[in-house]
C-alpha cells in the first residue's frame, strides 16, 4: 500500500503533483480501485456505495437548505415554510433532505445486517467494524439534532425528552443538561448550537468514512462465503465489475427515493411536526423517527431512569464488542446452521422492539419490549459466544473459485497491476 | 475460424462501448438536470420577487427637493427639479457626454427625475441627496468613493464611472404617485 | 440466500408499514376515506373548488382563523387572474408599517401582502374565543392525522350529542373530534355563502370546497411535485434499465 512502489502515471500534471505530494497514488491505494475484490460479492455488498450517495445527498441538500434556514426559535418554523413555498425548488430540496435521512438509515441498517450475517466484523476487520459503529453513533446524533431544527412540536418535544436523558447522570446531570440547553429549557440557544453541530457532524462522518474505507482497502471486503481470496483468480478489479453491478442497485434506490420524495414525502412524518413548537403543550403521543424506535423501546422498557438511559446507549454501544463476542472461527452464517437461526430470531426481535417503540407507553407493548430487550442483549452476550463454541459448522469450500470452475482460464480478468496495464 | 471469433468479439466490444457511452451520457444528463434545482434555489425566491414594486407619493416633495426611497433594497433618488436644473440638463450637447443620452429620454415628466442611486463605477451611493452634500462639478451628484461627477440629469460627466445613473422602470399611477418596478 | 433475501425485503416493508400504522393511530375516531382529486400520482387540484373554497374561507373561517402562509399573490395559483387577485387584495386593510411621524398606519392590501389575520396576537385570539385558540389553517391538512379526510369529516360531523353525554358550556359535540367536545361551534350552515358559479352551497359542498382549498394552502407545490416526479421516475427507470444492461455486458464472461 502506501509504502510500496508507486504507480507511474502518464499524465504529466499528475506526475508533477505525485513527485511533490503523492496524493493521487495514496488516494488510489486507500480509497480507489486498487482493491482485491472477491469475485463473489452479492448485492448486499452494495450498501457501502448507497451510503456514500446518501451522505452526499444529505450534505448537498443540507448546504442549500442552510442558505435559507433561520436558526432562531422565532424564525425557524417560518423559514422552513418559506423554503417549502417561496424558495425555488425549495420543497424538493427539503423533502429530499427529510427523506434522505430515512434512506441513510435504511441503507445503514441493511449494511449492518449484512455485516452481522456474513461475519464481516471478524479478524482482520475488527477496526473497520468499530469505525462503522462509531459512524452509526454520529449519524444518530446528527439525525436527532437535525430533527430539532424545523422547530415543530415533534422537534421541540423530541429535543426535550432526549436532552433530559442526560439529567439521569448522577451528580452532574442537572448541570450537564443546563449546559447542553444553554438555558433552563430547550430554547433559542439550544436550537442555535444544534444548527451549528448539525452542519459540523456530517463532515465528521465524511472524515471517519474515509478511515472506514481505508480500513476496508487494507484487507479488501469480506465475502458471502467468508473465505479470503487465495489469489488473483479469486478476485476482480472493483472497476468496472462492481461499479457496474452496484449501479443497478443505485438506480433502484433512486427510484424508491424519488417515489417517496415526489409522491409520499410525508409517509414517515408525524403530523405534529407541522405544528409550531409550543413549550406549554406536549403532543399526546411522542414517537421518534422510525429508525430510533427499537432503541426507544429499550429506553422505555427499563423502569429506572438512569438504567433506561444506560441500556439505551448500551444497545448501540454493544455493537462495538461484536468482533470480540463472536467466538466462531467461521465468518459466514451460510456455514453456521445454528447461528443462522439465531440471526433471524434477532432480526425479528429488533422489529418487535421497533413495533413496541411506536406504541403508546404501557400495556402489552411494554411487556413485549421488556422481553425483547432481554433477548436483544442475550443475543450479543450469550448467543454469540456460546453458539460459536458449541456449533459444528457445515463443510466449508476450499476457496472462492472452487465451487464454480471457469470455462476458459484466459477470460478471467486479474486485478490490474501496473505491469498488466502497460 | 479464428476470424469469426474475432468478429464476434469486435461486435461485443462495440456493443459494450455503445452501452457505456449511452449510460455515461444519460447519467451526465441526469446529473445536469439534478443540479439545476439547486442552483435555481439561490435565485430570488417568490416572496422576494413579490416585493419588487414600490409606490411613492410625490405630493409632499417640494420643488428643488430630493428624496431617497427603497426599491428592491436599493436606494432610488427622486428629484423634483427646478426650472434651472431642467434647463441645465437640456442645454448639453450629446457630443460632450461620455454616455450620450438626452434628458428627455431619461424622464417621463421633466420636473421629476427618478434614478437608481448607485454609482455605476463600483456601487457606492453618490452624495447630493441631503442639503449641504457635495453636488460635484455639474451640480448633480458626486460619488465620494472614486470621484465620479453626475449632472442634473444623473449623467456621468467626469470620473471613472462608465455609464449614467440608470433610470428604473416606473410609471405614474396618478398625478402625484409613481410606482417603481 | 434467496430465501433470506426475500425475508429481508418483507421485513423492511413490514417495518415501514408498522411504523406508519403506529404513527397514524391515536385516540381520535378514524374518519371515513373520501375521494379527492389531488390523491394519487396524477392528482391535481380543481380550480373551481379552490376558488369556492377560498370564498368559504374568507366569508366563514377568516373571522377567527388566520392563514398566515398564504399571500394575495398566491391567489393567482388557484386560477384568479392577476387583476382579480389585485382587486381582492385592495379590498383588505393591512398594517402598513410605521409612517414618517412614527405612527403605525393601515393601507389597502397589495399582492405581496399575506392575508390579514383576524387577531393581532394569540392572546387576543384566545380572549375573543372563550380561551380557545383558533389554529392557523395554513398547514391544517398536514398537521392533523388523516389530513383532508379528517377536516371534511369534522366540518360535517356536528350532530346532537348522544343522550347522557355531558357537554361543557360553550362547547359543541362533534363525531370526529378527539373527545367529541370542540370549542368551535358548527361553522357551516346551508347557503351561508353564495357561490358566484351558481353551485348549491350545501354543507357537504362547502366542506369539500374548503378542504380542497386548505389542502392546497398546505401543499401549494403538489401539482408541480406530481408532474415533475413522474418525469423523474420515467428517467430513472430508463437509466436503471441501461445500468442493468451495462452490468450484464461487463459480467458476460465472468462466472459468478
Amino acid at each position: 500500500m502506501a509504502g510500496g512502489p508507486r504507480r507511474q502515471y502518464n499524465n504529466p500534471i499528475i506526475r508533477w503533483i505525485e513527485y511533490r505530494l503523492p496524493i493521487v497514488s495514496t488516494m488510489e491505494a486507500t480509497l480507489g480501485r486498487d482493491m482485491p475484490t472477491p469475485r463473489n460479492l452479492n448485492y448486499w455488498w452494495s450498501m457501502g456505495m448507497i451510503l456514500t450517495v446518501a451522505l452526499a445527498i444529505q450534505i448537498l441538500t443540507g448546504i442549500f437548505l442552510a442558505m435559507h434556514y433561520v436558526p432562531t426559535a422565532e424564525g425557524a418554523f417560518d423559514s422552513v415554510e418559506r423554503i417549502m413555498r417561496d424558495v425555488n425548488n425549495g420543497w424538493m430540496i427539503r423533502y429530499m433532505h427529510a427523506n434522505g435521512a430515512s434512506l441513510f438509515f435504511a441503507a445503514v441498517y441493511i449494511h449492518i445486517m449484512r455485516g452481522l450475517y456474513y461475519g464481516s466484523y471478524k479478524a482482520p476487520r475488527e477496526l473497520l467494524w468499530i469505525l462503522g459503529v462509531l459512524l452509526l453513533f454520529i449519524m444518530m446524533a446528527t439525525a436527532f439534532i437535525g430533527y430539532v431544527l424545523p422547530w415543530g412540536q415533534m422537534s421541540f418535544w423530541g429535543a426535550t425528552v432526549i436532552t433530559n436523558l442526560f439529567s439521569a447522570i448522577p451528580l452532574i446531570g442537572e448541570t450537564l443538561t443546563t449546559w447542553i440547553w444553554g438555558g433552563f429549557a430547550v430554547d433559542n440557544p439550544t436550537l442555535n448550537r444544534f444548527f451549528s453541530l448539525h452542519y459540523l457532524l456530517p463532515f465528521v462522518i465524511a472524515g471517519i468514512t474515509v478511515l472506514h474505507i481505508w480500513a476496508l482497502h487494507v484487507h479488501g471486503p469480506s465475502n458471502p462465503i467468508g473465505i479470503s481470496p487465495k489469489g488473483k483468480h479469486d478476485t476482480l478489479p472493483y472497476h468496472p465489475y462492481y461499479t457496474t453491478k452496484y449501479l443497478t442497485v443505485f438506480g433502484i434506490t433512486l427510484i424508491i427515493f424519488a417515489f417517496f420524495v415526489f409522491y409520499e414525502p410525508l409517509y414517515l412524518n408525524h403530523p405534529d411536526s407541522f405544528k409550531p413548537a409550543d413549550p406549554l403543550s406536549t403532543p399526546s403521543h411522542i414517537v421518534p423517527e422510525w429508525y430510533f424506535l427499537p432503541f426507544y423501546a429499550i429506553l422505555r422498557a427499563i423502569p429506572d431512569k438512569l438504567g433506561g438511559v444506560v441500556m439505551f446507549i448500551a444497545s448501540v454501544a454493544i455493537l462495538f464488542l461484536v468482533p470480540f463476542l463472536d467466538t466462531s472461527k467461521v465468518r459466514s452464517s451460510r456455514f453456521r446452521p445454528i447461528y443462522k437461526q439465531f440471526y433471524w430470531i434477532f432480526i425479528a426481535d429488533v422489529i418487535l422492539l421497533g413495533w413496541c417503540g411506536s406504541q403508546p407507553a404501557g400495556g402489552i407493548a411494554l411487556l413485549l419490549a421488556r422481553i425483547g430487550t432481554v433477548y436483544y442483549f442475550a443475543h450479543f452476550l450469550l448467543v454469540m459466544p456460546l453458539v460459536g463454541w458449541f456449533e459444528k459448522p457445515r463443510p466449508i469450500p476450499d476457496g472462492i473459485s472452487k465451487p464454480v470452475i471457469p470455462k476458459e482460464r484466459g477470460d478471467i480478468p486479474t486485478r490490474s497491476s501496473p505491469e498488466a496495464a502497460e | 475460424m479464428s476470424s469469426t471469433a474475432d468478429k464476434e468479439q469486435d461486435k461485443e466490444a462495440s456493443r459494450r462501448d455503445f452501452l457505456f457511452i449511452t449510460a455515461g451520457a444519460a447519467s451526465l444528463v441526469g446529473a445536469g438536470m439534478a443540479v439545476w434545482p439547486f442552483i435555481n434555489s439561490m435565485n430570488p425566491a417568490k416572496d422576494t420577487l413579490a416585493l419588487a414594486t414600490t409606490e411613492v407619493d410625490l405630493s409632499p416633495i417640494e420643488e428643488g427637493q430630493r428624496i431617497t426611497v427603497m426599491w428592491r433594497k436599493k436606494p432610488v433618488f427622486i428629484d423634483h427639479r427646478t426650472k434651472d436644473q431642467i434647463e441645465k440638463a437640456r442645454n448639453v450637447s450629446l457630443s460632450e457626454l461620455k454616455d450620450p443620452q438626452s434628458d428627455n429620454d431619461r424622464v417621463q415628466r421633466p420636473e421629476w427625475l427618478v434614478l437608481v442611486g448607485i454609482c455605476t463605477h463600483l456601487g457606492c451611493i453618490p452624495k447630493g441627496q441631503r442639503t449641504g452634500d457635495q453636488l460635484g462639478e455639474y451640480k448633480g451628484w458626486f460619488c465620494p468613493c472614486h470621484g465620479s461627477h453626475y449632472d442634473t440629469s444623473g449623467r456621468i460627466r467626469k470620473g471613472p464611472a462608465p455609464t449614467n445613473l440608470p433610470v428604473p422602470p416606473y410609471k405614474f399611477t396618478n398625478e402625484t404617485t409613481i410606482q417603481i418596478g | 440466500m434467496n430465501n433470506s433475501s426475500l425475508l429481508k425485503i418483507i421485513i423492511s416493508l413490514a417495518v415501514l408499514t408498522l411504523c406508519n400504522y403506529a404513527y397514524a393511530a391515536g385516540d381520535a375516531p378514524v374518519p371515513p376515506k373520501k375521494e379527492w382529486s389531488f390523491n394519487g400520482m396524477f392528482g391535481t387540484f380543481e380550480r373551481d373548488k379552490l376558488q369556492r373554497g377560498f370564498k368559504v374561507y374568507q366569508e366563514v373561517c377568516a373571522s377567527c382563523h388566520s392563514l398566515k402562509y398564504i399571500n394575495f399573490r398566491n391567489l393567482t395559483e388557484i386560477g384568479f387572474t392577476p387583476e382579480e387577485a389585485k382587486f381582492i387584495a385592495s379590498q383588505a386593510i393591512v398594517p402598513g408599517g410605521i409612517d414618517d411621524d412614527g405612527e403605525p398606519f393601515e393601507r389597502p392590501g397589495r399582492l405581496s401582502d399575506p392575508l390579514p389575520r383576524p387577531f393581532p396576537n394569540d392572546n387576543a385570539a384566545r380572549a375573543a374565543n372563550g380561551g380557545a385558540l383558533p389554529p392557523d389553517l395554513s398547514l391544517i391538512t398536514k398537521n392533523r392525522n388523516y389530513g383532508p379526510n379528517y377536516l371534511f369529516a369534522l366540518l360535517t360531523g356536528y350532530v346532537d350529542p348522544p343522550s347522557g353525554f355531558e357537554l361543557s358550556p360553550g362547547m359543541s359535540y362533534n363525531k370526529w373530534f378527539a373527545g367529541h367536545q370542540i370549542a368551535m361551534s358548527a361553522p357551516l350552515s346551508e347557503d351561508i355563502v353564495e357561490y358566484p358559479d351558481g353551485t348549491k352551497a350545501s354543507i357537504d359542498q362547502m366542506a369539500e370546497d374548503i378542504t380542497h382549498f386548505l389542502h392546497w394552502a398546505a401543499n401549494p407545490e403538489l401539482e408541480e411535485r406530481h408532474s415533475l416526479g413522474f418525469q423523474v421516475l420515467i428517467f430513472l427507470v430508463l437509466l436503471t434499465i441501461l445500468f442493468w444492461f451495462v452490468k450484464r455486458a461487463v459480467w458476460r464472461k465472468i462466472d459468478h
